[in-house]
This record gives structure tokens, sequence and C-alpha cells, in this order.
């Protein structure tokens, strides 16, 4: 009765991002490879029943849904190395998973790959305070590293609303970001090493402690690769030492547009505080409900914006942004007053994709545009679900330009699933068209692959798949995901 | 999410009931990162998500539950550290719930798992033969080394390694009348003590209190056999506050231990018959409250309204009966207790599941302890569950007991002086591994106010001198 791929398109809405179809041979051989990984990882490792391989079939971009032909959880990098060696020389597809938080279906397996699962893997292996480093296995959680290392007065910037739950694997395949990113960077400026395992078993290191890497930025280029590169299975980041302080405020505003146009004027004038983060009213109703951080529930629009450093230095700041913010008819200022209060209000933020739940299902879309486009891209935004008579809530990291539209729907009726994914499509090449781009921090995975063209051209896919296929020359890792299905070589 | 019921399954209400929890889920995988057994064993099928994804397959095909499913089914502690992280409000708790009964009517389990679950529920809900089980485990004790070595006999020796070494405590018999310390100099409302109240009144007697201060105390089955000084020190701390304690005969197990099990049909018995007794006594004269000293067994009580919400003979005194329930705690917040002066002792307080995760039961305790003297410390990971988790220690030796390390391990890095906690089971399961004394809350907050020391801390000079 559940199908296995995706809704049916029906009514006015756009086709159902197709999977590679399945390699028959490879599924002929299921038995046979599942013995051969039995061996190859420590007991309990493969997942093989049929009905435990369904929870497998998604991730947090649940529209789409395909169950793996096994699943392998290794517990150490020579096990990694082992599977890899092993799926190549069979010819068997691989996707790397972490905690399966994905919004664009990187994580989403097809039907003849192995999903190779990190969970396993989630020691922190090393904390070096001297150099502000620690090495931690890819199946470690974003927050837990923080969390180590928090009554050292350090922390792990990059932080995705989903850090409670997201491992490092995963931020570095689509170079996660997150509201801090806004000064300290994303995954990219704040990873220093990774161990890879290629697609044939080789082991390789790739940068260390340090912070360049000899010959070309190797780094650079496995950080957003999606999985299709190599699989991470340890990587050496950055810590930072915490501030003296650090205050979120609440700016109120009657529109979205003017709040809008209060970041990008932030950003002109040069501030940067440690993050801008924006709410619409549907935004703020839904948080509230589940994080009752006191946001303001009067207000059309609301940005989060933090400050931080010595009292002197948030109160300059604050005062600059608030003097913007009253150009732009900020209605209410509040300032949180305690340590507690602050941690409601970034709760609330954090979780705003999952409390969006508790009214409908939605699907989040990713595009980033630059800053004077905000209230233009906003607006239109509102107009196009308007259009396919859907309700939209917008939270997102205003500060980098970095929207994320929630598409609200009804996951049970297929024709407006389509819908959605019908209007997302649109928000995301609106978004090109505005001088951004598809994906701020989410990778273009399965949703967005189809996409590519409206971004890039003929001769930029081919030169991005030319790079991919120096690594894998098979198409084996991840084969599904990032580069539209026609026109791969053959 | 979307889902895949026919206009046949939705017309069944518990399936209908089901569904509407499985179309909150977004799939988010927040659950996953503070569920004890997904941090645990790194698998996504002993995850919530994964267990949802596995109940949902089984309920929308109607499919018997299979050996694999069971397994990571039987694994779900039901500490509900998810329902707290969840964002968008899946109501876990009644989900695995009907899935637990959906696997007792639609699965032969093997026959020694079938005689163990047979065997604990035909015991701990009964305190006559649980005590004599208990005596039982103590000459049996020697043999546990040899269950261990047999797979399908590990259950009875975590049950032999669980029964309590000594005798269990008896009540402590005197009732002190020891007035409370008198530093209520800012309290809000005058404390009535010092007139010697008795430890439990008469129904009769109990008529003659004013009806806001009459409450009954679950007396429950499995704690008062392993630890009668926590209910007298409960009854000695209301009697100070003038609160009346109204006996009602006959209550017994709330049924808790066989509905974790999927036994409903019996733990709905239980419900039932507590619902009759609480029932008439309310129509007898009123009750205020119904307090709960076992976390685990309060979650239940106040889900009674849930648990027979389609028995219309019952539906609505369950749900009167669920309004009264309270945990000690919670009530005691409420009394206006003086604050003391410090006692120069440090309590790790370990929050049990069934408090912060079921009833949301959170700053109450802490308050409590910080009030009457107590240097509170909070260990880290507060959020996972020890492992107890009612018969869990006893079903997943082996997992409950990697649990009961990593908590232990986490209270002893306080350094505190003592553990306290608001659930029997917690207590004897973090008492097993630790050489810390474990006590409750209210039996720390019995001895603040007047009461003797706690039996398990009576043994050491330094807390007889800190009395």
């Amino acid at each position: 009765m559940s199908n296995a791929t995706s809704h049916a398109a029906e009514g006015p809405g756009c086709a159902p991002i197709a999977f590679l179809p399945p390699r028959p041979d490879v599924l002929a051989r299921r038995d046979e490879i599942m013995a051969a990984l039995t061996e190859l990882v420590s007991a309990g490792g493969v997942v093989r029943a049929p009905l435990a391989l369904k929870p497998f079939e998604t991730d947090a971009f649940v529209a789409y849904r395909q169950p793996p032909l096994a699943v392998v959880l290794p517990q150490t990098t020579a096990e990694v190395s082992a599977v890899l060696a092993y799926c190549h020389s069979a010819r068997v597809p691989v996707v790397a998973r972490g905690a399966g938080t994905s919004l664009s279906g990187g994580a989403i397996p097809q039907a003849d790959a192995v999903v190779l699962g990190l969970s396993r893997m989630n020691r922190i292996l090393e904390i070096d305070l001297e150099n502000r480093t620690a090495r931690v296995e890819a199946g470690v959680t974003n927050l837990s590293i923080s969390e180590k290392v928090a009554a050292q007065g350090f922390f792990y910037a990059p932080d995705p609303s989903s850090q409670l739950a997201c491992t490092i694997g995963g931020n570095i395949a689509m170079n996660s970001g997150g509201a801090h990113c806004l000064k300290y960077g994303v995954t990219t400026n704040n990873l220093l090493g990774v161990t890879l395992v290629l697609i044939d078993g080789t082991v390789v290191t790739l940068g260390g402690k340090h912070l360049d890497a000899g010959g070309y930025d190797l780094l650079g280029l496995v950080c957003g690769a999606e999985g299709q590169l190599g699989v991470v299975t340890e990587a050496v980041v950055r810590l930072i030492a915490r501030p003296e302080g650090a205050r979120p405020v609440l700016f109120g505003f009657d529109s979205s547009e003017e709040a809008g146009a209060c970041v990008a004027d932030i950003i002109a004038a040069g501030i940067i505080p440690v993050a801008i983060e924006f709410m619409d009213r549907p935004a703020i109703a839904i948080c509230e409900a589940f994080a009752k951080a006191g946001y303001p529930l009067d207000v059309a629009a609301l940005l989060i914006v933090e400050v931080e450093g010595a009292e002197a230095e948030m109160a300059a700041m604050l005062a600059e942004i608030v003097t913007i913010a009253r150009r732009h008819g900020v209605r209410t200022v509040r300032e949180s007053q305690s340590a507690t209060e602050a941690a409601l209000i970034w709760k609330g933020r954090k979780s705003a994709f999952g409390a969006t739940g508790r009214i409908a299902d939605y699907i989040c879309m990713d595009g980033t545009v630059p800053l004077s486009q905000l209230p233009y891209v906003l607006k239109r935004t509102g107009e196009i679900c308007a259009g396919f008579g859907l309700e939209v809530a917008n939270v997102f990291h205003a500060g980098d330009g970095n929207m994320h539209p929630l598409i609200l729907f009804n996951a049970n009726d297929p024709a407006e699933a389509a819908k959605a994914e019908a209007a997302g499509n649109e928000i995301l090449k609106l978004c090109v068209e505005a001088g951004g781009c598809l994906t701020g921090e989410h990778g273009v995975g399965l949703e967005k692959r189809d996409l590519m063209r409206f971004q890039y051209s003929e001769a930029e896919l081919a030169q991005q798949m030319a790079v991919r296929a120096a690594f894998d020359p098979l198409w084996l890792l991840n084969p599904s995901k990032v580069f539209p299905l026609e026109g791969r070589p053959a | 999410m979307q889902t895949f019921f026919t206009p046949a399954q939705r017309a069944d209400p518990a399936l209908a009931e089901s569904e509407a929890i499985l179309r909150r889920c977004v799939h988010c995988g927040f659950c996953t990162a503070t569920c004890p057994t997904y941090v645990t064993l790194g698998n996504e099928l002993d995850s919530p998500r994964g267990r949802i994804y596995l109940i949902k397959d089984m309920l929308e095909n109607d499919r018997p539950a299979t050996a694999e499913v069971v397994t990571h089914l039987d694994r779900c502690l039901s500490c509900l550290a998810c329902t707290t992280t969840c964002p968008s409000g899946v109501d876990y708790m009644h989900l695995i719930d009907h899935a637990r009964m959906h696997v007792e009517k639609t699965y032969a389990r093997p026959l020694p798992d079938r005689a163990i679950r047979a065997l604990l529920a035909r015991i701990l809900p009964y305190p006559a033969r649980f005590r004599l089980a208990l005596s039982l485990a103590r000459i049996g004790r020697p043999l546990a080394p040899l269950f261990e070595r047999i797979a399908p006999l590990r259950p009875l020796a975590a049950m032999l390694r669980l029964a309590p070494k000594g005798r269990p405590a008896a009540a402590p018999s005197d009732v002190s009348a020891k007035p409370l310390a008198s530093s209520a100099a800012g309290s809000k409302r005058a404390i009535p003590y010092g007139n010697s109240t008795p430890a439990s009144l008469s129904a009769a007697g109990a008529e003659a209190a004013p009806p806001a201060r009459r409450v009954a105390i679950l007396r429950g089955c499995a704690q008062r056999v392993l630890d009668p000084g926590i209910d007298a020190a409960a009854r000695r701390l209301l009697s100070r506050l003038g609160i009346a304690l109204v006996d009602v005969p006959g209550e017994g197990c709330c049924g808790a231990l066989v509905h974790h099990m999927g036994r409903e049909e019996e733990a709905l018995g239980f419900a039932r018959r507590n619902v009759d007794l609480w029932t008439a006594r309310i129509a007898a004269g009123g009750l205020d409250a119904i307090l709960v000293t076992t976390s685990g067994c309060g979650t239940t009580l106040k889900d009674y309204g849930h648990m027979l919400k389609r028995d219309p003979a019952y539906a609505e005194k369950a749900a009167r009966v669920s309004a009264l329930a309270r945990d000690i705690t919670e009530y005691l917040a409420e009394c206006d207790l003086p604050a003391l002066p410090a006692r120069g002792l440090t309590v790790a307080y370990h929050a049990a599941c069934s408090l912060q995760h079921w009833q949301k039961v959170t700053l109450a305790p802490k308050r409590l302890l910080a009030a009457a003297g107590f240097s509170v410390r909070e260990p880290a990971e507060g959020h996972l569950c020890c492992g107890s988790a009612g018969t869990y220690n006893i079903l997943q030796p082996e997992i409950s007991a990697a649990l009961q390390a990593r908590k232990v391990s986490n209270i002893e890095a306080t350094r505190a002086d003592l553990v306290c906690a608001g659930n029997i089971g917690c207590l004897t399961q973090i008492g097993a591994a630790t050489s810390l004394p474990v006590v409750h809350t209210v039996e720390l907050l019995d001895w603040a106010y007047g009461g003797p020391v706690p039996a398990r801390l009576a043994a050491s000079a330094r807390f007889a001198a800190a009395e």
C-alpha cells in the first residue's frame, strides 16, 4: 500500500523527481552482497530485513522515499574502507548517511544502493585546546562538540538548526551553515582537516591542525561535495573562544518588506552582528507555540539580531542597529534579559522547521539572494505561493540572504503536494534570477537536482561532473544526486 | 508525514488516533539525538524516528509484528526524552502504547521471553507475591552468574542482581511530631505544625478536615515492598503540614507494569479498580489530590483518562481521577514550605524520566530541595534514562547496564554527597551501581522539616551528624 517513491504528480504540479533506475545485476546479487558486507563489519552492523530497511528510505526531505538494498553501520575507518573497496569491486552504489536530517534528500538511498551509516562512529577523539581544534568521528553530532568544550569556554561555530542531531560528516557533505555563520563562516571556514575514504577504499588525510594545507585546496573541494567524492570518517574542526557576552535582541516590524530592508541596511552599513534571523507572522506563531520564548505575536515580521562581546561593545553595536531599525519603522525592540530567555529565543528559532509539523506538512527551500533583493524576493515568494493556493512561513538567515520559505501543504493530498513542489521550484528559480543561488546550506541533493540547469550552463555542469568523476569514475557514490540525470557522461 | 490508511482503518478510533500522531511527525530526526538507545546503539531502528517508521508500516499494512520489529520496539525505554525534544509535538507515548498492544496481539514471543513476562506480570503488581519473590531471590542470588551465561535466562540473572541485598527497610514506625524548623519568617502562609496531626486519619476523621486539604497517597505495589520508608516519609511530612491523609483500602498497582508490556486488558483492570475506589472516596467527601511518590505510577494515573476514554462507563470517572493525580513534589511545591538555612550537604538530583519527560515536573523537586537547605547539583546528560524503566532492566539487561554505568558516572562526576530521585525504579537502578547513598526526594524533605534521618543515610555518621 505505501508507495516506494514519491507521491504521484497530479493537477497543476510538476513531474516527481526521478531516481536512477536500479541496476538489475546489483538487485539480483542482493544476498551475495549482504553476505560479503556481514564479513566486513562488526556484529550487528548490517541491516538486512526488508521491513527494517524501510526506516532508512528517507531523511528530512520526507516527500521522497526509496528503501535501499542494505544498510551497513561500520564502527571504524578501516571498516568503512573495507566496505567501500568491496562496493567498488562489486559495482554497488553507496549512499553515506549521518543522522538523516538532510532537507534536500542528501541521504535518501536508491533501490540498488548500500546505505553507509556513520551513526556508530560517534566518538570525540581529541580536544586540543592549545591549538583550538577538535578531532572527531564523522557521526559526532554538531552540538556535542560545543557541549564537550563549553566548560573550557570554547565552541564550534557553525550551528545548523538541526545541530542537536545532525552530524559533522553530514555538515561537511553539505557545507552546512547556521544562524551564527554570519560572523563565523560556514563549515568550510571552520574545517581544518578530514580523513576521507575514496570509493576504492583508499584512506587519505587532507589538512590537519594547521590553517593551510599544501597543494590544491582539496579540503575545500570535499566540503560541500554531498558524499560524491568520498566518505569522510574523521574531521579536525576549529574551536572558537566564547565571547564575554552574547545577547539576542528582538526587532518587530509591521511588514516583511520593512524587516528585509532593515537587514540590507545593517549589512550595507558595515555592521556584522553574530546573527540576523528573520521570521514572518506564521513562523513567529509556530515557533512561539513550541518554545514559548515570548516572541511578539502582534508584528508582521521579526528579526532576531544577536550581538556579542564586552558589554560596551554590545551596547555600541546595538545602538547603531536600533538607529537603522528606526529608519525602517521598527515597532518593538526587546533585549533578552537573561541567559534562560536567550536560550528560549534560540530554541524557538532552531526548532522552527520541526515545529511547523504542528500545523502542516512542509517543504523547506534554501535559496540565497543578494541582500538588496530580500524585500523583493520575500514579496514574490508570497505571491508565488498564493498563486498555488498555498500558505508559506518564512524563517531564515537574513544576514547572509539565505532564505528558507516553508511551503505548507497536506502530504495526504497528492495534488497539493505536487503544487507545493511546483511552488518551491518557482521560488528557487526566482532566487537564481535575483542574482542568488539554489542552495545556501542544505545542499542540492535530490530536491534541487533538476533545477541545476537554471543556475549552470552545460559547460559549467560538465566541468563539475569531470571533477566528480576524477574521484569516482564509476559514479558509485550517491549517484542519484546533484547532477541532472540527463546529460551525464555515459 | 504522509500516511496510508484506508477509510476502513480510519473508522477504528485507535488507528485514527495513531494516524493523527503520525501525521505530526515531519521526520526531522531531532529525537534521535536525545534517545538513550540511539545514543548507545547508533542504529536508526533504535531511535524514536526509526520506531515510528516501523510502527507506521506495521499499522498501515495491518501486518502482524515480526521478530525484527519487536526487537527494536522492545528496546524502547518509554523514557519519552523524544517527546521533550520533538518540536512538532508527536505524541510518541500513545503511539508506542498502541504498537505494544499490536505486538501483544499479533506476535508469539519465544517461550522463555513469554515466561519471564508472565512471571513479572503475575508477581510485581502484587506486594505479597513480590515480597515472597524477593526472599527467594536472596536465596537464589548465587545462581545469577549461571543464568548470565544462557542468553534466554539473562533476565533472571538481572532480576536476582536487582533484588535488594538486605531485607527491605521497615518503615520507621515513629511519626515524628517534631515541629518544622522555624525560619518561616518570609513565608507567605503560616505552616500549621506542632499540633501533632495523626499520620493517617480514618475515613471518618477525614470528613472533618477541610476538603481542600484532604489527599490520598497511592500505595501502589512494588515500592511499598522495596522501600516502605518513602511513603512513611511523605505521610509524616504531609501530616505535619496539617494535610489530612485519606486511606483508600484495596487500592493497588496502577497498571503501569503490565501496560508497558502491552497487556492492555490487565492494565485496564488495575485502572478500573483504582478508579472505582477513588471515585467512591471522592463521593464520600471529596479528595483534594491523589499523590504519587513513584513518578512512573504517577504518569499512568495521569493517563487513566486517556486509557479509559473509550469506555463509556469509566471515561468520565477516569478523567476525574487523572485530574486529581499529582506528584508529591508538585503538591509540596504549593504548600509554601519555609526556606531553611544551608545544611552543607550537596545532593545530585536525578530527574526520573517519568517526571521530567512524561509529567514535565522539572523545577519543583529542585526548588523544594534548595529551599530545604540542600545544595542541588544536576548531573550532565540529565535527559538520559538510567536504564531502569519499569521492567526494562530485567528484560533488556545489556542496554540497561550501559545506561546505568553512564548515568552513575555522570552522577558521581558531580561529587555530590548523596543522590536523590522521585522514582523507586531509578533509586534501585542507581543504588545498585554506586556507593553513594540514594534516597527519595520526599525522604530528604521530611528529614529537613523535622522528620528522622532517612534509613539509607542513618548508617553514616556524617549524615547523622548533619541532622
